[in-house]
């Protein structure tokens, strides 16, 4: 049992817990993720590491309640425990296994959209860390929904939060914060982004048109999360890669997105039906025109 | 008097019936006709069954105690070469190997070795009968990665001669390829599997589960940091292979280890688990061996039709036959000498069906089987929505690539000694379909054996 030492709400529907596993936060580096199950019954769910504390032996994760099973982990309070922590899985990030001194001399954009913030501020703390300074960009919808701001703060040279709704920061996408940087004068030679498929694609059209080579990190659905199932296979270019181990980040401008997208959708339906009985519980009986009841 | 040429017939659940449950198909014997079957049993002086069990089990032997009756002691005769004799007694190719060499096999019915083997084991754990353990542990560590068949193997044997072993294992559940990848309806897993694992818990080993060997800690890190003095590698293959045809990522096309992962491991088929599967409604399944059978017979489950689409003739079919007869008993529908081109795929990006094309046989190949040739023009389409590739897997190479000095061969597998399991680095052992690709539960299980005669020949002499 791997026990919750802290569970907060960062924000509605985005939740902080800090976990004790001492095993993934040995070794754990930026770009990785763990693979979390809650109970007997829980689905295995794939986190990008938000944070770790080597002396502690703790992990942060982040996550948004998207399934049943990461639904019922909200429920989840400090002292409660997962039945299953594993990790960390995947490739560290390139740029944290990249010579020091050739990546002092590179100037760094991060881009974060919604929960992508998470992942993102263990490369950017790890920057800090070794005297890089770094831009940082994270975009929400809207103000309430922008996480981790004084920890970004705290650990980026240059910190740009971004609204769709103009609530605070620059007001629009990420990609027209890109686009002003850019113009400002601002040159980049690497840019990592990190957040929703959609966003991810719309980043990389942007960076791609501006020549700024981008890296992404993929977050497909995955069983094992250990090079088993192939069900986090992801086109890159002409080769498929499976997100779990040969990533989980790629060469932005190679990933075909369009398909990453639709592959997201495999388990919309079941998915949908399981939420349902989640919430209705046994009142749930059909007729709901998605499920065709509980038979 | 029973006709002792025939061997007494083991009782089935009526496939009909069993086409739509996830309940064990095989019943086994009862003691009645354990004892009718061990009768028949020539007991001979030069047994040739044992060479042909690659974990050299005492068949006469423990035959002739259940033939007494004394089935204790016919587990204490199994338990001396095996530790799984309720997983073997299910799953082992008999028909290929102990039962193939059986005298009483010339003339009639060879001896029903292995349902005699899983009656024993199932007494066993029916009634809680202890496995024997060491008196006293001798105080060295050693690791064994995957809890698999060779692994649990090597640990138990190393376990009765007294190591301290912990093995580590990466998935949340003990067991391997026992768990994630053999169906429960041909293995079943809390009945048989996970009891079976308790009898090598009770030998003293430990286990530690998520644990990735390679990412949570290396080799040489648990050698070095932990004080193991050795390690035995048993990580399996585990990684699937696609055929890389258009349209193969599209939805509803799975690996066969993804979608039995997700029905046996995650439980998928049961509504009370999170994990969604894709049921399908009419399915096909790319391949021919004991995976592919195993597939199809878990979509057909969930409610399918079922093709089993494989590119040679029947006889060539790599499964168990008593896999296929299963089955065809069921309802699967094999599609033979045929093979896929491409897998059509709609404006959603949803599998609707595949195009193949007829093959025929021509020259045996290298591997001496006649290799299959396309039929210029017969191809044509079949309507689908889903299809599941079982072609094979490879080892994972997460280990290899973090452990320097561990040589691998062409294929990816890692290079161990046949006899002993020594790899190319001091005091790291290796076996089973890690080092020889996708084998079976027996030969994996010999390879454990080995491995821990190896360490323990290393061991000993320090």
């Amino acid at each position: 049992m791997y026990k919750i030492l802290k569970a907060e709400k960062l924000a509605a529907n985005i939740y902080l817990m800090d976990v004790k596993a001492p095993r993934v936060a040995e070794y754990c580096q930026p770009g990785q993720f763990v693979i979390v199950k809650m109970d007997e019954k829980g689905e295995r769910i794939p986190l990008t590491i938000c944070d770790y504390d080597r002396e502690a032996g703790t992990i942060t994760i982040v996550f948004q309640p998207v399934g049943a099973s990461t639904t019922k982990m909200t429920s989840l309070k400090a002292g409660d425990s997962f039945r299953d922590f594993t990790g960390p899985l995947g490739c560290p990030s390139e740029l944290v296994e990249e010579d020091l001194e050739t990546l002092k001399q590179k100037k760094i954009l991060f881009v974060g959209g919604g929960v992508g913030a998470a992942p993102v501020y263990p490369q950017v703390k790890w920057m800090k860390e070794h005297g890089i300074d770094v831009d940082v960009i994270i975009g929400a919808k809207t103000k309430d929904l922008l996480i981790l701001e004084e920890e970004m703060e705290a650990a980026a040279g240059n910190y740009y939060p971004c609204t769709d709704d103009g609530s605070y920061g620059h007001a629009g996408m990420v990609t027209s914060k890109i686009e002003q940087l850019v113009e400002e004068g601002n040159h980049y030679d690497v840019c990592v982004a990190i957040g929703p498929m959609i966003m991810m694609k719309f980043a990389c059209l942007t960076t791609k048109k501006l020549g700024i080579p981008t890296i992404v990190s993929m977050n497909p659905i995955m069983v094992d999360g250990t090079g088993m199932c192939g069900a986090c296979r992801v086109r890159v270019g002409d080769e498929i890669k499976f997100a779990c181990v040969d990533g989980p980040e790629f060469d932005g401008h190679l990933v075909d997105f369009d398909q990453a997208m639709k592959r997201q959708q495999m388990y919309k339906t079941q998915e949908g039906r399981a939420m349902l009985k989640l919430q209705e519980g046994d009142t749930h009986h059909g007729g709901c025109g998605h499920c065709g009841g509980d038979n | 008097m029973a006709d002792m040429m025939k061997r007494v017939p083991v009782r089935e659940q009526d496939p009909k019936v069993r086409a739509t449950n996830f309940e064990e198909v095989c019943y086994g014997y009862n003691q009645e006709e354990a004892v009718t079957e061990a009768a028949r049993c020539l007991n001979c002086k030069n047994a040739k069954c044992i060479q042909g069990c690659p974990v050299s089990i005492n068949i006469p032997g423990f035959i002739s105690k259940v033939k007494d009756g004394d089935i204790e002691g016919a587990y204490e005769v199994i338990g001396e070469s095996s530790a799984l004799p309720a997983i073997c007694g299910r799953v082992c190719p008999q028909e290929s190997q102990c039962e193939s060499k059986c005298i009483r096999g010339i003339k009639g019915d060879a001896i029903s070795i292995g349902k005699l083997e899983r009656f024993v084991a199932d007494y066993a754990l029916e009634n809680d009968i202890k496995p024997k353990k060491a008196e006293e542990t001798n105080g060295k560590k050693v690791a064994v990665i995957g809890s698999g068949p060779s692994g649990l193997t090597c640990a138990g044997d190393l376990a009765k001669l007294g190591y301290e072993v912990t093995v580590f294992e990466a998935l949340h559940e003990l067991g391997g390829v026992l768990v994630y990848g053999i169906p429960e309806f041909r293995l079943p897993k809390q009945k048989v599997v996970k009891k079976e694992i308790e009898k090598v818990k009770e030998l003293g080993v430990k286990f530690e589960t998520n644990v990735v060997i390679g990412k949570s800690i290396t080799i040489d890190q648990l050698m070095e940091e932990e004080d193991f003095q050795a390690v035995f590698i048993g990580s399996g293959a585990g990684l699937p292979m696609f055929m890389g045809i258009p349209g193969e990522t599209a939805n509803g096309v799975f690996s066969a280890n993804e979608y039995l992962t997700r029905s046996n491991l995650m439980k998928a088929f049961d509504d009370s688990y999170d994990t969604p599967i894709v049921a399908g409604k009419k399915v096909a399944v790319v391949g021919g061996g004991n995976v592919a059978m195993d597939a199809a017979r878990t979509a057909l489950r969930l409610g399918a039709e079922v093709h089993i689409v494989y590119r040679r003739s029947e006889a060539e079919l790599p499964a168990r036959a008593e896999e296929v007869h299963h089955a065809k008993e069921e309802g699967i529908i094999f599609d033979l000498l045929t093979n896929p081109k491409e897998i059509l795929v709609d404006e959603d990006g949803w599998v609707k069906g595949m195009k193949v094309i007829k093959m025929e046989l021509g020259e045996p190949d290298a591997s001496g089987r006649r290799r299959p040739v396309e039929i210029e023009g017969s191809e044509y389409e079949i309507e689908l929505d889903t299809v599941i590739m079982s072609l094979g897997t490879s080892p994972n190479p997460l280990i290899a690539s973090t452990t320097k000095g561990l040589e691998t061969n062409r294929r990816k597998c890692i290079v161990a000694d046949e006899e002993n399991g020594q790899t190319s680095k001091a005091a790291v052992f290796a076996g089973g379909d890690a080092v020889t690709g996708a084998a079976t539960v027996i030969l994996a299980m010999g390879a454990g054996k080995a491995g821990a005669k190896g360490i323990h020949e290393l061991l000993s002499q320090k």
